[in-house]
Parts: C-alpha cells; structure tokens; sequence
C-alpha cells in the first residue's frame, strides 16, 4: 500500500472525529472522536516516520498516546463529576465557560 | 526735569504707603481686641500719613525725586523695581489723598459709631489710603497698577461694607468688574510698553515713546483711556460709580468723589508725554469726557437719591476733568486744579450728605426731606457753601477752575473748541439747576419727613470735618489759580506755562458761565421751588425725564448688551460642556462597553461551538499555509 | 550636607510613613493622622533643608542621586533637582501638612477605617515627590503612572456620592496619557540607541539628541497628549470636575495643586528640551488651546451650581495660562508660569479648604444653598474672599505675579493670544466674585438657616452632602441656639484647627504677591537653561530701548 491510503484513512478517521466532536452531545462520545482524531494523528505520524525512515514520528506518536492517556484521565474525572451534580452527560448543559 | 535720588525726608516717603497700610494691618489682624481703639488708630496713621506728606512737599523744592525700595520681579528683561516717585503732581495727590482722607476718617468716628463693624469700616479705609498713595507714588506703571487694582478691592469691600443688603453686594460686584475693564486696558498698554521699549518705569516709558510708531503711540494712549475711563466713571464705563453709593456715605465721600474716581485723571496727566504724541487719542479723551459730563449732568436733574444725584454730578465733574486734561497742556493744570477744588467740595457735599442722612434714619429720598435748613444749620451752610462752589458761583473754588477748563476748551481756537466749550457751558447750567433743586428738595420748603423722623444736628465730630472741607470749597480755587498758581507748581511735571492767546477773553467766559448758572438756579427755582414737591415721583412725565430717570439706559444697554447675552452663553457653553466634550467621553466609554458586552456573547458557553470555532480557525490557518508555501 | 540625599529622603520618609500607617491596626485613627502630621512636617524640613542646600547659580540639577536600577535598558534611578522642579517640591513641602490638618476630621464613608486614608495620602507624597525629582525619564514615567494609585483610592474610597464614577474616570483618563507616553519613552529609548549607541533614559543624555523633525513631532505628541490630559487642558479636561467635587477635600488640594501641576512641569520639563522643533512647530495649536482653555472655562465656572466643580473649572482656566506662558517661548513667560504653578497650588488649595469649610458647615456643595455668610462668620469669609481674589490675580497676591509674567512675557511673541488672554481677567473676576456674593453676602439665606430642621448634615439640594463632613459640622451649633426675630444662620466662624489651616497659606499669598523675587531667583536660572534647549536666547525677548521687536527664535 502507498503512503496516499494511509493518509487518506487518518483524514477519514480525523474527519469522523471532527464531525463527532461537532455533532454529538454526549460528553462521553466526544471524548471518544476526540481520541479518534489523535489516533488519527497519529497514524499520519507513524505513516510519515516509516517513509522517511526516521524515528521521530513514532516518538512523537508515543508522546501523543501519553498525553491522550492523561487526557483520559483528567478529562473522565471532569465528566464524572459533572454527571455526578448535574444527572447529565450532555455538554450542551455544561454552558458555564462564557462570559 | 531730571529726576535725583532721594535724600531726607523723602527717602522715608514709603512710609506714607507703609503707615496705613499698617493700620489696616493691625485692625484686620488684631481682631475684636482692637475694637475699642481701632478707629482712632485708623485715624491716626492717615493723619500721621498727612503731616509727613506735607513734610515732605515742604522739602520737595520744585524737584522730582526717586525713592528706589527694593527688586519687586526682575527676570529675563523685564526689571520692575518697587520705587516711589516724589514729584509737584503726586505731591499734590498726596496731600489731597491723606488731607482729606484724615478728614472723612474724623467724619467717620462719628459717622458709624453706632456700626458693630466699625473698626473693619476703618481697616477697609486705611487700606485704601495706603493703594491709593501706593497708585500715585509709584514710579513705574506696574506699581500704578497694583495701586489701581488695590483701591479696587478697597472700593469692592466698602461699597460691600453692608453686604446683608443685596443691593450693596450687586453694586460692589458691579464696581469691580466695570473697574477690571478698564483694567484690562491699562495691563494691555503695560504689555505694549514692555514689548515694544522694554521698560515699565514713567522715565523710561516717557524717554522713548517718541521712537514708536504713531499707531503704536495711539493704542497705547486708548487703552490708558479704557483703564481711565473704567476707574473714573466715565463713559461707556460709568454706571458702576452711581450704584456706588450704596455704601457708606464717607466712603462715596473719599473714593467715589474726592480721590479715587480722580485716578483716572491722574492717569492720563502722568502719561501726558504719551498723549502729546497722539492727536487721536486725545481727541477720544476729549469725547469722553464731553459725553460723560452731559450724561453726568442731564441724568443728575432727575435723580431723586440725594447720594445719586451728587454720585452723577461727580460723573459730570470728572467728566469736564477728562475734557481738561483732553486738551493737551493747555488743561493738565486746569483739570487738576479743578480735580483738587471738587475733592474739597464734593467731599464736603457727601458729607453733608451724610449729616442729613443721620438726621433722617438713613433715609436717602430727596422728596422726604424739606425744611431742614432751620434744624441742622451747620450742615446747610457748609452745604450750602459746597454746593456754590461746585455750580461755580463768583469768586468760589468751582467758578475759578471750571472757568479755567472752559477757557482751554475755547483757546482750542478750532470750531471742536467752540464746541466743547459750549457743552461745557451748557452743563454748568445743567449742574447749577440739579444742585439746586437738591437744595430746595432737601433744606427748604415744607417738611415732608415720614412718620418718626427728628432731625437733629450731627456731633461735632462729624461737623469739624464739614467745616474744615467747606472752607475749603471757598478758598481753594482762589488759592490754587490766582494766590499760588497750580502753574508754577507744576513746571517740572508739564513744563513752564506758555503764554496763551485766548480766543475767547476769559471776562466774556467768565461772564456767560456765570449767566448760564443763573439761568440754570432759575429754572430750578421755577419748576422745584415754587411748587410743593410731590412726597412720590410723578408717573406720567416727558420721555426725556424717563430717560433720565433710568440714567439713559446705560443699565438697560450693559444688560441687553453683555450680561443677558453673557448669562445665555454661560448655560448654553455648560451644556455643551457636560453633554458635549463629556458627552462625547462618556459615549466613547458606554459605545466600548456595548461592544464589549455584544463581543462576549459570542462566548456561548456551548463547547461544540468553540470546537467549531478551533477547527474553522485550524483550516484557515491550514489554508493560509497552504496558499503561502503554493503561492 | 550637600552629600545627603536630600531626595531620596523625601521619597523614603513618606514611603515607610504611608507602610507604618498602614500597618497600624484597625481603629488607631488618631494614631495614624498624628504620624501623617509628623511625617508631612518632617518632609517640609527636609524640603526646606534642600532649598537652603541648593545654590541657585550652581549647576541645573542639583542634590543629585543616581542608582543603577535595569542596567539591561539603561535604566537609572536617577534623582536632581533644578529650580522648577525645586520649588514643585516646597509647594508639596507645604501643602500636605496643611491637607493633613484640614483633613483631620475627616470620615469615611461607610464602615471603612480612616488609617487608609492617611496611608494613601503619604504614598502620594512620596511619589509626588519622585515625579518631580526624577531626572530619568523612565523613572519619571513610573511614578507618573504609579501617582494614580493613591489618588484613585483617596477619591474613589473616601470621596462623595459619584465617587466611584469620579474615580475611574480620573484613572482612565491618566492611564490613557501615561500609556500614550509609555510608547513615545520607548520611541526616545530606540533613538537614543540609534544615536548614542546605547539607548538611555536619562534626561541629560536625551536632551543632546538631534532628532529627526517628523519623529520629534510623533513623540512630542505622546508626551503632549500625557500632559495636556493631567494639565488639563481644554478638551481633555472633563474628568477634572468629576474628581475634583467628589474628591475628598484635602484630595481636592493635591489634585488640582500638584498633581494637575505634573503636566505643566511635564511641558516645560520634556516637551520642550527634548523636542524643541516640534514644539515650536506646535506651538500655535496648544497656544489655541490655551486660550480657548482660558476663556471656556472661565464662562463654565460662572455657570456652575456645585462649589467644588466652580474652583475646578476655575484651575483649568488658569492652566490655560500657564500653558500659554510655556508655549511663548520667553524667559519672562515660562518665569510666569512656574510662578503660576507654584501661587495657584497655593491659592486654589486655599480656596478649595475654605470651601471645604464651607461644606463641612452646610453640608450641601451647592452655591445656592448658601448666603449672608460673612455675617455671621466673617474669618472665614475673609479667608473665602482671599483665595477668591487670588485666584482672580490681584495684585498683592502671588498669582498676581505669576499672570502678569506670563502675559507681559507672552505678549512680544503672541500678542493675539495675550489680548485674549487678557479678556479672561474680566471673566476671571466675575466668577470668583459672583459666588463670593451669592454664598457669602444678601440676607441669611440657605441650608445654614436656624430655623432649617436640620439634624446632622442633612443633604438639602441636590443630594451634595457628603458624609465627609460629620467631623466638623458637630462644631457649628456654637452659635445661639434659639434666637426670636430676624432669620439668623446657624454657623460657627474658623476654628483654632481651620485659622492653622488658613493661615500659612493666606501668608504665602500675601508675602509671594508682595515680594516674589527670592522665588524668581530659584526659577529663571532653570528656565534660562530650558530657553536654550529651545533654541531661544535667554534674557533677549525683549532688547531694551530697541523699537519694533518679536524676539529672535520667534515662531519660525
């Protein structure tokens, strides 16, 4: 397979989790297209690093799964509580970040 | 005449300024402890003032001398140094300023023994004792001015001496301003001196005036005019000096007829070698000095105020004093022997005055009196003593000074000075035919007093001084134009008297003055005296006596014309203020907080909007980079 | 002696009072103004101490200090004195004991303690001080910025009912100056670098620069724009009133007597040594300024209601002529100025206290709800109508001197705009006159009345009371208490604590209009050497005995 394919299947993954991210309210699924998105990423980045035939993409696709994983973390502890005091997972109804 | 430098006595003349001024010092400073003596302190130091002004004419000698004080502000090449100078003309005023000054102030220990605030009466007069030498002494322009601006406020304060009237506080605001007019135009002349030679001192202004241009000359002269006009009471400026009288009577005495009016007069005899120099100005002097004594005399026929009618006839007086000294050295020492004759007897007529009010609670309406010259007999003579003098009966003060004024006004020799003359002949009709009708209104005919009056003789302190002052009236014309003539005592100020060739012969002036003042006696006799005096002023007369009655409407123009129109741009420049230039910041900072408010709802809140916005800003970014690395 | 850091201590000295006030625990009131007392009088020794060691034909900037502070930018916390920013100093030498003691009863409004007040009032001092002797311009721009902080606070925590209003708006005003002047102290930094080398702050450095006309022009604005807006002169001058009323008294004073001053001292100091040609160049439009600032400002202070608005308005016509004097470029005039500055911190102090007394009677800040005041109390109608005719220039008082210098000064350069100037004497009169009459002459009338039911300082018109007041208007019920007959007021004349506010300051303007040539001799020396920065021959304005003249260096 060509690099093209596995570009063109990280911008497919990307877009899917774009999209996700956009539509879908449920807190728990935009966090799930967000770590689409990186894999996303990531796959470009393993995909660059193999053609070049350097290691500094798949070192940076490690960075990558480390912080998602914190993320993860960090970002399912604020989901939680939020449901915890709100009784909802929806994103829509955590509209406190504004002025 | 060279000036010298002082030595002497008159080395020690900046005590003449220094002992009122101390005066007035220890009675403002000294409080309610000086009450008891405060009015013989103040009386004190102006008769001490008195006797070393005399001490010091006495040693003057026909000499012009310079008393250098100390470095009043001296930078880049401005120098003004305070000094004083000693000449015959402020020698003159001297004597007159603490001569009759003590006088009133002997007057006044009688006059307001009764007033609560009389020992600030006294502060207030001591003050303007020492401004007004201070105006005379000086020896430069800038000293003249902070002389002049001094006997302002001593004018605002005394005019103001009883403030709880409102009247009193109008009038002394009125005076002050209409003063600080003029005053401006004096400043502006004292700028142009500065600018244009460099110097503010009398001798180096009179040294190199004749190096400017003639213009420059012209403006100088008119705007000394201004600030002549605004201090004198002379026209268009004259209508703060009537209002005036609302204070004290010994006060309209000393400041509003004797010395400080006359400042202006002084004014322009001390800048006569800058009047020489320009016909023009000096032909404006001579206007208004006519207009103003016709003014003076024609509204003082249908005043009613026993205090409006003399304030007018002071106008008129200092008018025909204006006219004078208008006519170049021919009238500087007729203008001021006349200046000294009237300080005698408008003095003595205020003063008289201020008997009669004594004697009627206060009361100033002319058509209340009557009958008074058998209950107060001294005040009628001298009185009546001042009053022949000012309408210039033979062989009094006013007949030889006025006359004087009228021959120089014809010796013009052009048909201005016939002119000028006549006017001045028809107001000395005029002048005989308002003082008369005073006379009658008030000592003769059937008494017309309210309820509750008893007149009655003033104390003996108050009458000394009206003695003293009338006698005056009598012999000081006589003294001071054939004994010891004004002439000669002022050869080093104006020159030696020249010769003149009199188009008129004095005799036949003389002769028609004195007809016209018969004439004016006459009439008054004919339409005051022979007739009982209505207790209120008739309703329906000619529209010249209701002209004359609101002073020509020279109240109605200066409001119509400057405080109405004044009163509507101060309200109308607050508003543009407060809604205008704040206005505008205030909508500046409203419109950035609107704007502020309407951008921060674009802060939803909603996460997936701010997502959008991340990914619209990455692909533009994106795109950005891309059309750069393809471009 | 001389090697004492005579500055340095006047900046320390209220700097570690302000901290020890502050640090005084809650209640300690009195405790706090007697140590503002002690210090603000310590200071005028020192003030007073620095004169004597100044020496008036010695170099420019005396009692020198420097301390390197950012090297990396050339920084320096360099401190001198010439005459100008000398006798700057001594006006706050005296004025802030006198604030202190005519603040000494002050309240604050609400719950708030009063130790904050005399904390804030000494930080001012301190910096007051620093702005004046700062010789590097940086320097100069941080405690110009940082002289907000105190004040803001002083008027925004202790002022009247639109304090809050009043007080952001001053600071906005200022900030918006200083930063403007921020960008032009940066723009003179880049110069100096490109020119010297290095780039610098200090003064004496940057006055040698020969800058290039257009960026002169760009930057005398950023500093014109600064000054104009503290001076302040017309159209820059609204957030004055608003400070000025609700600003506490003794606030009042150093608003407009120093603070305000900042800008004029800014002219003469930055604007024009460092930017000479723009200043010539520019000089007609601030001339207009000036003049309108004169004539505009007179005619709105008649039409004021509001006592504190009334002397507010009145400062911005006489800083119209200070500024005029500044941009005639003539020793004479600029002379005048500093005078100026000097006499009208003086005489606008005393009338803003005396007026503050008036208030504190009434309690009401409008003119209408007073009259026949002299009556009853006549010191302090005399104290009213001394600040009143030296703020209307009289001769024998210090701004007499200080208006005559600079319109005789400014007449040989521009004489258009000195006639108009003139103009505003006639207005000047007016309305100190006019306000003189209403509130303190006519029957007894207004707020003071007896018979008014007034418990306490009642607000009565306009709502102008301001619990600022409480402190002293518990004095004024001295008087008799029930008198039948005629309306009598209920007013007590100066007390023993007013007569020792007033009077320093009645004396400095009486001794300054009559003999004003020590203080003369203290200023010309440092406006000579700023003529020569200008370009303009010091002492020649006007070659005596020469015919027709408009001075070399005129307006080319």
């Amino acid at each position: 397979m060509s690099l093209t394919h596995y570009l063109v299947l990280a911008a497919i993954l990307f877009t899917i989790g774009a999209v996700g991210v956009l539509v879908r309210r449920n807190a728990i699924v935009v966090f799930m297209c967000v770590e689409l998105m990186l894999n996303a990423v990531n796959l470009t980045l393993v995909t660059f690093a193999r053609s070049t035939g350097t290691i500094d993409g798949q070192i940076m696709a490690l960075f990558v799964m480390v912080v998602a994983a914190s993320e993860v973390v960090v970002g399912l502890a604020i989901i939680m509580s939020i449901y915890r005091t709100r009784r909802s997972a929806s994103v829509d109804d955590a509209s406190l970040l504004k002025y | 005449m060279e000036i010298v430098p002082a030595e002497g006595l008159l080395a020690a003349s900046w005590l003449l300024i220094a002992l009122p001024l101390a005066g007035a010092a220890v009675l403002l400073l000294g409080g309610r402890r000086t009450d008891r003596w405060g009015h013989l302190l103040g009386t004190a130091t102006v008769v001490a003032a008195f006797l070393l002004g005399l001490a010091c004419t006495l040693q003057l000698d026909g000499r012009r001398v310079d008393v250098d004080l100390f470095t009043f502000v001296s930078t880049g090449s401005l120098d003004v140094q305070a000094g004083l100078l000693y000449d015959p003309l402020s020698a003159v005023f001297v004597l007159l300023i603490t001569g009759v000054g003590s006088l009133i102030h002997v007057y006044s220990i009688g006059y307001m023994a009764h007033d609560p605030r009389r020992r600030r009466f006294f502060a207030y007069l001591n003050l303007f004792v020492a401004a007004m030498l201070l105006l005379v002494l000086g020896d430069n322009y800038v000293a003249l001015y902070v002389g002049w601006e001094g006997v302002g406020l001593a004018s605002y304060l005394l005019i103001a001496f009883w403030h709880e009237r409102p009247t009193a506080a109008t009038a002394a605001k009125k005076a002050f301003i209409m003063n600080r007019v003029g005053d401006v135009g004096l400043a502006l002349a004292i700028f142009i001196m500065f600018a244009q030679l460099g110097t503010v001192t009398y001798e180096g202004v009179f040294g190199q005036v004749g190096t400017l241009a003639g213009g420059t000359i012209t403006a100088l002269g008119l705007l000394l005019l201004l600030g002549a006009c605004g201090k004198s009471g002379q026209f268009p400026l004259q209508a703060w000096l009537p209002d005036a009288m609302e204070g004290p009577t010994p006060v309209s005495a000393l400041i509003h007829a004797a010395t400080m009016v006359t400042a202006g007069v002084y004014l322009i005899a001390r800048s006569a070698p800058v009047y020489d120099l320009t016909p023009t100005a000096r032909a404006v002097v001579l206007a208004v000095g006519a207009i103003t004594l016709l003014i003076g005399a024609i509204v003082g026929c249908a005043q009613d105020d026993i205090k409006k009618v003399l304030a007018y006839s002071t106008v008129s007086q200092i008018g025909y004093m204006f006219l004078a000294v208008g006519l170049g050295p021919a009238g500087y020492v007729a203008g001021l022997a006349h200046l000294l004759t009237h300080g005698f007897f408008k003095a003595g007529l205020f003063l008289g005055a201020g008997s009669v009010m004594h004697a009627m609670d206060d009361s100033v309406d002319m058509r209340r009196f009557g009958g008074l010259a058998p209950r107060m007999k001294v005040t009628f003579v001298t009185f009546g003593l001042g009053y022949l003098a000012l309408i210039g009966f033979p062989f009094l003060s006013g007949f030889y000074t006025k006359d004087a004024i009228i021959e120089a006004a014809f010796d013009r020799g052009d048909g201005w000075g016939y002119v000028l003359g006549g006017v001045a002949i028809l107001a000395a009709g005029l002048t005989a035919f308002y003082m008369t009708r005073l006379m009658l209104m008030t000592f003769f005919g059937r008494p017309r007093w309210e309820e509750g009056v008893h007149p009655h003789e003033a104390p003996s302190v108050m009458t000394a001084p009206m003695v003293l002052l009338a006698l005056g009236s009598v012999f000081a014309g006589f003294l001071l134009v054939v004994a010891f003539p004004l002439e000669e005592w002022f050869a080093p100020v104006f020159g030696e008297p020249e010769e003149v060739e009199h188009v008129v012969a004095p005799i036949v002036v003389s002769v028609l003055v004195t007809l016209v003042m018969v004439l004016g006696v006459a009439a008054a006799w004919a339409f005051v005296g022979r007739r009982e005096v209505p207790v209120t002023a008739p309703a329906r007369v000619s529209p010249v006596v209701r002209a004359a009655r609101r002073a020509l409407y020279a109240d109605t123009v200066n409001e119509s014309l400057f405080m109405r129109p004044g009163q509507w741009l101060t309200r109308a420049l607050v508003f543009v203020d407060n809604r205008g230039v704040d206005g505008a910041v205030n909508g500046l900072a409203a419109t950035l907080g609107g704007s502020s408010a309407r951008l921060g709802r674009a802060q939803t809140g909603f996460v997936r909007s701010y997502a959008l916005t991340v990914l619209g800003g990455a692909v533009v970014v994106a795109g950005a980079l891309l059309a750069v690395t393809a471009g | 002696m001389t090697d004492f850091p005579w500055l340095l201590a006047m900046i320390a000295v209220p700097a570690v009072g302000a901290a020890a006030v502050a640090a005084l625990p809650k209640g300690r009131d009195h405790l706090a103004r007697q140590v503002a007392l002690g210090v603000s009088l310590l200071v005028l020794v020192l003030t007073v101490l620095a004169t004597v060691a100044f020496d008036t034909g010695g170099p420019r900037f005396q009692l020198t200090t420097s301390v390197s502070w950012i090297p990396d930018f050339g920084v320096d916390f360099a401190l001198g004195v010439d005459g100008i920013a000398l006798v700057m100093l001594l006006l706050i030498g005296v004025l802030v004991p006198v604030v202190v003691l005519a603040s000494w009863r002050e309240t604050a409004p609400g719950p708030r303690s009063m130790t904050a007040f005399w904390a804030w009032l000494l930080l001012l001092e301190s910096l007051m001080v620093g702005v004046f002797a700062a010789t590097d311009v940086f320097l100069f721009y941080v405690f110009f910025e940082a002289m907000l902080v105190p004040m803001y606070f002083l008027i925004g925590s202790f002022g009247g009912p639109r304090r809050q209003y009043a007080a952001v708006k001053f600071f906005l005003y200022s900030l918006v100056g200083g930063l403007v002047m921020l960008a032009a102290v940066i723009g003179l930094y880049v110069v100096s670098n490109s020119q010297l080398g290095e780039g610098t702050f200090a003064f004496d450095a940057l006055r040698q620069l020969d800058i290039d006309p257009g960026v002169q022009k760009l930057l005398f604005l950023g500093f014109f724009t600064a000054f104009a807006i503290k001076a302040p002169l017309v159209p820059f001058h609204t957030w004055l009133p608003d400070s000025g009323a609700e600003a506490p008294v003794g606030g009042a004073v150093l608003l407009v007597g120093v603070l305000d001053k900042v800008g004029t001292f800014g002219f003469l100091r930055y604007c024009l040594p460092l930017f000479p040609d723009a200043s010539r160049d520019l000089a007609p439009l601030v001339l207009v300024l000036a003049v309108i600032g004169i004539l505009y400002a007179a005619l709105l202070a008649m039409g004021q209601t509001d006592m504190k608005r009334l002397v507010s308005y009145t400062s911005i016509a006489h800083f119209g002529f200070i500024a005029l004097g500044i941009f005639a470029f003539t020793t004479e005039a600029a002379t005048g100025s500093v005078v100026y500055m000097v006499n009208h911190g003086i005489a606008t102090g005393l009338l803003f206290l005396v007026v503050g007394m008036l208030i504190a009677r009434g309690g009401s800040r409008l003119v209408g709800d007073y009259g026949g005041v002299a009556a009853q109390a006549p010191l302090l109608a005399g104290v009213f109508l001394v600040a009143g005719l030296a703020s209307l220039a009289l001769p024998g008082t210090g701004s007499f001197v200080g208006e005559f210098l600079v319109l005789i000064g400014s007449f040989p350069e521009v004489p258009v705009y000195t006639v108009l100037a003139t103009v505003g004497i006639v207005l000047a009169a007016l309305y100190v006159l006019l306000v003189y009459q209403r509130t303190m002459h006519g029957p007894p009338r207004g707020v003071l009345l007896e018979r008014a039911p007034a418990p306490g300082p009642v607000p009565a018109g306009g709502g102008g009371a301001t619990a600022t007041t409480t402190g002293t208007t518990t004095t004024t019920t001295a008087t008799t208490t029930a008198t039948a007959g005629p309306a009598r007021l209920r007013v007590s004349d100066l007390s023993r604590r007013e007569m020792a506010v007033a009077a320093p300051l009645v004396a400095l303007v009486l001794v300054l209009g009559f003999y004003p040539q020590p203080l003369l001799d203290l200023i010309e020396p440092a406006v000579a050497a700023t003529m020569v920065d200008v370009g303009v021959d010091p002492g020649t304005a006007v070659p005596a005995g020469s015919g027709l003249t408009t001075g070399p260096g005129g307006t080319d």
